[in-house]
């Protein structure tokens, strides 16, 4: 089947919770209702003609410049006996972001879900064990967020020294933050 | 211990049992290729649970990604699956030609699959190799990484680096091959065929210890596999002879002939630790049996300028694109999504074959002995910087 056959199929199953069918784009996806995604994938994976049995990528994407504001999560998902594949799209608000998860349906998705969660902060409502994945556990912030500025501090240690203070350290300064507490050994400190 | 906890794989100190024992694993072990570490619950020598821990190598290739322009991604690609990096920046320059429309010429298609078969002999030399060091044999490794040296020697003279190329570029490849490539090419060949891959097959593969030390160990039934997303040589272990190179072929790969081997359980289940190593060695016989066409093709070729379809300048139209290839541990698929209006991507995404094999560790490790955890790990071939990228 072709993308808008697929479409066809799944329109004709969940009618107006499919909300989108982008027909032009080089691959054709489908926006559906946040809601709706773990039951077409579940629907997806079990009908034998579209037999989707496999979630190839789950990749997250931050639109803070589009109205609404709004996250978007990708499923790119193919079929191993048939050969074809369709691209599902949720959008959800970047505030508070939450979409179910599709773990039950594609086992692959527990790591997918988690490392969306990890960098974009996005919730994923059912999900067994969502934890960070890829960031230690006490960061704070997603990176991937179109907004994230990095950070000075972390864990107390001044990750990001100027210039300046690098300057001021070599000098035999005490600044008295994180890499700069020791004097360099090989430095003559004035005054000592 | 509730059940549900169990389920859950999570656990605190006070729900373990008392023969229970939480032991870690790594992330400093030499089996773990690379910083993984793996909390293991353990009752005696059974692993009752384990839970990988991973991240140790992330330095976010993706937000990199997102700083710098078209080219300029292919060094960080590199750096992801460094055992394997002409297959990691071929599948960056197909997704990024794909979002563009650019067809590229058929020597530099000619040149890719040599680069990308020589790629997979020396990444399946690594994996095998170190399969059999992590459970103690130790000579092959040598006599397969002597082998490898002979491919890193071809690149090193073809683009200069020994590891990490930036060779593939979008449109073209940055040098042509060398005079004399072919030539060379056949040489190692020639030395491959008849010395180092039946040496393979009658020191490691066939060997009576290496059997019954990986069949029947960690078998992945191929429902479980797809489910968890498993590729390459991994999934073919657990049976379906599914090939991106046969199913959806990209840069020619159409034009040779080729088997797709799959695991055959001959000394236990189907997809066992055996099958996937199987898998492995055979494929390093059929990417000789591609480049020795391959070669044949190039050498009637007329040279050409392998830059010649390069854009001076690669700022792509409002789009996204999808695109995945046969890397050696599976496929590797980058998801590019184009705003059309700076010179970044928008945002780039990488479906890594090593973190969906990580994935599926917690279902297939569950009862098994600690000793196996070490044949399991290997067998799945993963490479922890492209898992954290």
């Amino acid at each position: 089947m072709d993308a808008p056959a697929l479409h066809e199929r799944i329109k004709e199953q969940f009618g107006d919770r499919v909300l989108h069918f982008e027909a032009g784009a080089a691959q054709p996806w489908l926006v559906v209702a946040t809601d709706a995604i773990a039951e077409v994938c579940a629907f997806a994976k079990a009908t034998p003609e579209l037999a989707l049995d496999n979630l190839m990528c789950l990749s997250a994407v931050d639109y803070p410049k589009e109205t609404p504001p709004r996250m978007e999560v990708v499923y790119h998902l193919y079929s191993y006996t048939h050969f074809h594949s369709i691209v599902l799209k949720v959008h959800t608000p970047r505030e508070d972001a939450h979409v179910p998860t599709v773990e039950g349906t594609y086992g692959v998705a527990n790591w997918h879900e988690r490392e969306a969660y990890d960098l974009f902060g996005i919730a994923f409502d059912g999900h067994s064990d969502l934890r960070r994945i890829l960031l230690p556990d006490d960061w704070i912030g997603h990176p991937l967020r179109k907004d994230w500025v990095d950070p000075d501090f972390y864990n107390g240690m001044h990750v990001k020294p100027t210039q300046q203070m690098a300057d001021r350290s070599m000098a035999g300064e005490k600044l008295g933050v994180g890499p700069f507490d020791v004097t360099p050994p090989n430095r003559h400190v004035p005054g000592e | 211990m509730s059940t549900q906890l169990q389920e859950q794989y999570g656990w605190r100190i006070e729900d373990l049992d008392t023969d229970e024992m939480i032991l870690n694993m790594g992330p400093q072990h030499p089996s773990t290729h690379g910083v993984l570490r793996i909390e293991l619950r353990t009752d005696g020598e059974v692993v009752r649970a384990a839970r990988p821990h991973i991240g140790y190598l992330h330095r976010c290739f993706e937000k990199h990604a997102e700083n710098v322009d078209y080219p300029g991604v292919i060094p960080y690609t590199d750096r992801m699956d460094y055992v394997a990096s002409m297959g990691n920046s071929l599948g960056y320059a197909l997704a990024v030609e794909k979002l563009m429309g650019i067809e590229v010429t058929p020597y530099v298609q000619t040149i890719r699959v040599i680069m990308a078969e020589l790629q997979r002999i020396a990444s399946h030399c690594i994996a095998v190799g170190t399969y059999g060091m992590d459970i103690g044999a130790f000579t092959p490794f040598l006599h397969l990484l002597r082998d490898r040296e002979t491919i890193l020697d071809l690149f090193e003279w073809t683009c200069g680096a020994r590891l990490l190329y930036n060779y593939n570029w979008v449109g073209g490849l940055s040098h042509d091959v060398p005079e004399g490539f072919v030539r060379a090419g056949r040489q190692f060949l020639r030395e491959f065929d008849r010395v180092t891959w039946p040496e393979l097959m009658d020191l490691l593969i066939g060997n009576k210890i290496f059997i019954k030390r990986t069949a029947g160990v960690g078998v992945c039934p191929p429902e479980l596999a797809i489910s968890y997303d498993l590729t390459g040589p991994n999934l073919r272990g657990s049976g379906p002879a599914r090939d991106l190179r046969k199913d959806v072929p990209y840069s020619g790969y159409e034009n040779y002939e080729f088997e797709v081997p799959v695991g055959k359980g001959q000394f236990g289940p189907v997809g066992s630790c055996f099958d996937r190593n199987w898998v492995r060695a055979i494929e390093m016989k059929e990417s000789a049996k591609i480049l020795h066409q391959a070669l044949d093709r190039l050498e009637k070729m007329e040279r050409a300028d392998v830059r010649e379809k390069v854009p001076k300048r690669i700022k792509p139209a409002k789009g996204e694109v999808y695109a995945r290839s046969e890397a050696p541990r599976g496929q590797l698929g980058y998801y590019i999504v184009a705003d059309g209006a700076g010179i970044n991507p928008y945002r780039v995404k990488v479906k890594s074959p090593c973190f969906t094999a990580m994935s599926i560790f917690h279902v297939l490790s569950r009862g098994m002995m600690i000793a196996d955890i070490i044949a399991l790990i290997g067998s799945l071939d993963v490479v922890l910087g492209e898992i954290d990228r």
